[in-house]
């Protein structure tokens, strides 16, 4: 057996207690380790996906028990893909974090942080649906512990919040699994697809119950409205490199919806056919809605960001909710641009909060400004879809994809006009932040000498330069993306057209080792 | 039986559903709590209810056994979601104790538009 599949789950599980038990003192330590765990993370990453861009879809047996009785990992192209995604997002902040000194102001930041790519992998890779439930639970407790990382009592207070729906979440979760379960016997994903085909077309009621109910609990992992209302304040008042990190938590549930409703309760099941597609297409649309407004309406850097990644996973699941192989592949595309430019906007976001506070309003001249406006600048392009960046090309596969949809003029005119609100959101924060402060008329502070308005001072520089390099890295990440936008293009349909034949993934899941 | 368990699913829900639109912390987490109570009496009836019945089968006659698999699900369903509720109780007391105020909501002077700034 290939055991290179399981590594992404066993290298973080292994080093994250490693730094809390033996290295719980040594801050230095903590960072050498963390830092060349997410480097080995990337070279498995890279060693995975050079196994599965070859199509072949590999199976690692836990306990070698065969697959229907046991619990599998499954490496396809799009697991491993999600997996590389991970470790290119995680290495920018986690040298983030030690640079900006986040990772000082509480405990643990480092073991969580491993840990939180444990359960983020783990779900990528397994191919069961409990495992799925418990890799969520994995990554869902060790946000937790990052997300009221560093205390203070309106984090804490949002982190109620957070875990309290997140909760709700779970336990909805476990129903779903349940009426599942009771209805076909089995948890093992490519087992469900089978007993579901098997099902009589009469007797399908309780399975759709159980397929709505596992929609729900994954739209609520992707913010799809009206599931959204934890992330504004969660992301927004949790530390800001791990609010970039949980740009791929949102991720994690647009994955497992195009996992399920590919495989499981593919479009061409019966029972459920239509069924995903009619209700999330139009959820999708007025997430991407809500998200444009709440950029244009946010007078916080951090609240706007979050509606940023709201709106952009509302582009992202106009594309998945079309359920076709063009519409897929443009998603999937647009999921590695959107979870690197919302990553990116919020360390910026960061950069700018450190230095003069995140109110969206003409405050005090800031260090770096130019630099900061120039990356901020970037993260705007990039989010809101404009050229040259990845943004743009991936917005132009999802029109592209959905022009021959049923409702392809809603699609194209909620896409264009979101857009067009965002450039304005966008535009206006960076005017109010950037060069109003630089407006000395605006800030003035009295002179203590003759008693005087005088422009304010500029704060002394606060951090070193390897934040900014670290920020950069996400800046090289989408130029990279849209430069060899076609190589990626090319391996995202590939990805679709794998799983739109969903036989191979049964068949190599339970054709095992005869 | 099978209506005495599922009429309690049914009001432990309906109670924890109740409990989780109020205001203040305590309930709320009573409210997860009892939801979470309700899902496990759940998961275990979906493998069906099956009265004293071993839950293995038998290799020489043919007598009813209980479903395996959904008591070793709800085993993990309750390890996970014990662990949850101590969290929540614990990231719910301290905000509590640095506020000094236990309502779920932000309250104003939490200034929604200023995160993270005590921090």
């Amino acid at each position: 057996m290939n055991h290179w599949i399981v590594a992404p789950i066993v290298l973080p599980a292994i080093l994250a207690p490693f730094i809390i038990m033996v290295l719980r003192y040594h801050l230095d330590l903590q960072r050498i380790f963390s830092v060349s765990g997410v480097i080995a993370l990337l070279g498995i990453a890279l060693t995975i996906t050079a196994q599965a861009s070859g199509g072949e879809i590999l199976v690692y047996e836990l306990g070698n028990w065969p697959a229907p009785f046991g619990i599998v990992m499954v490496l396809d192209r799009l697991s491993a893909m999600m997996v590389l995604l991970t470790a290119l997002l995680a290495l920018p902040i986690v040298l983030y974090a030690i640079a900006s000194g986040w990772d000082e102001r509480g405990k643990h930041f480092h073991a969580l942080f491993h840990f939180q790519l444990m359960g983020v992998c783990g779900a990528f890779l397994t191919g069961d649906a409990f495992n799925l439930f418990v890799f969520f639970e994995v990554l869902l407790i060790a946000s937790y512990g990052l997300m009221t990382h560093g205390g203070g009592s309106v984090r804490l207070k949002s982190g109620v919040q957070y875990v309290a729906y997140n909760l709700l979440g779970s336990t909805l979760f476990l129903f779903a699994l349940g009426t599942i379960y009771g209805v076909t016997g089995t948890l093992n994903m490519a087992d469900i697809a089978v007993r579901v085909a098997e099902i009589p077309a009469e007797d399908t009621a309780l399975l759709r119950v159980g397929a709505v109910l596992l929609l729900l609990v994954f739209c609520i992992k992707a913010a799809v409205l009206p599931l959204h209302f934890w992330l504004p304040a969660s992301y927004a008042n949790a530390p800001l490199p791990v609010a970039a990190l949980f740009a791929i938590m949102t991720k994690v549930g647009a994955y497992s919806i195009i996992r399920m409703y590919t495989l499981a309760f593919g479009p061409e099941v019966e029972a459920t056919q239509g069924l995903v597609g009619d209700w999330l297409q139009p959820a999708a649309l007025v997430t991407l809605a809500v998200g444009a407004i709440g950029i244009l309406g946010s007078q916080h850097i951090a609240r706007m960001v979050a509606f940023c990644a709201i709106a952009s996973m509302g582009t992202l699941l106009i594309a998945i909710s079309q359920f076709t192989p063009d519409a897929t592949a443009a998603a999937l595309y647009y999921v590695f641009h959107s979870t690197l430019a919302t990553a990116l906007l919020f360390l910026v976001a960061d950069l700018v909060m450190e230095r003069r506070g995140g109110a969206i309003a003409p405050t005090t001249p800031m260090p770096q400004s130019g630099l900061i406006s120039a990356l901020f600048f970037v993260g705007a392009i990039a989010m809101a879809g404009m050229p040259p960046l990845s943004g743009f090309i991936g917005k132009l596969l999802v029109l592209d994809a959905s022009r021959d949809a049923s409702d392809a003029t809603a699609v194209w005119a909620v896409i264009l006009i979101g857009s067009f609100v965002t450039i304005v959101g966008l535009a206006r924060a960076g005017t109010l932040i950037f060069w109003k402060s630089h407006d000395t008329q605006v800030v003035t502070v009295e002179d203590p000498v003759d008693g005087e308005e005088v422009p304010a001072p500029v704060a002394p520089e606060p951090q070193p330069g390897l934040a900014i390099t670290a920020v950069f890295g996400l800046v090289a990440g989408l130029i990279l993306l849209t430069l060899f936008a076609g190589p990626a293009l090319e391996y995202t349909s590939k990805t679709a057209g794998q799983l739109f034949a969903p036989e191979n993934y049964i068949s190599a899941v339970l054709g095992g080792e005869e | 039986m099978e209506a005495l368990v599922a009429s309690a699913v049914g009001i432990m829900t309906a109670a924890g559903i109740f409990l989780i639109l109020r205001r203040r912390t305590f309930p709320v987490i009573l409210g997860l709590s009892l939801i979470t109570y309700a899902v496990n009496v759940f998961l275990f009836a979906t493998g069906r209810l099956a009265l004293n019945a071993p839950a293995v089968l038998n290799k020489y006659e043919d007598v009813p056994y209980t479903d395996p698999l959904p008591q070793a699900l709800v085993l993990t369903a309750i390890v996970i979601s014990f662990g949850m509720t101590a969290v929540i109780v614990m990231i719910a007391l301290s905000a509590y104790l640095s506020s000094k105020d236990d309502h779920i909501d932000m309250s104003p002077q939490d200034s929604v538009d200023a995160p993270g700034e005590d921090a």
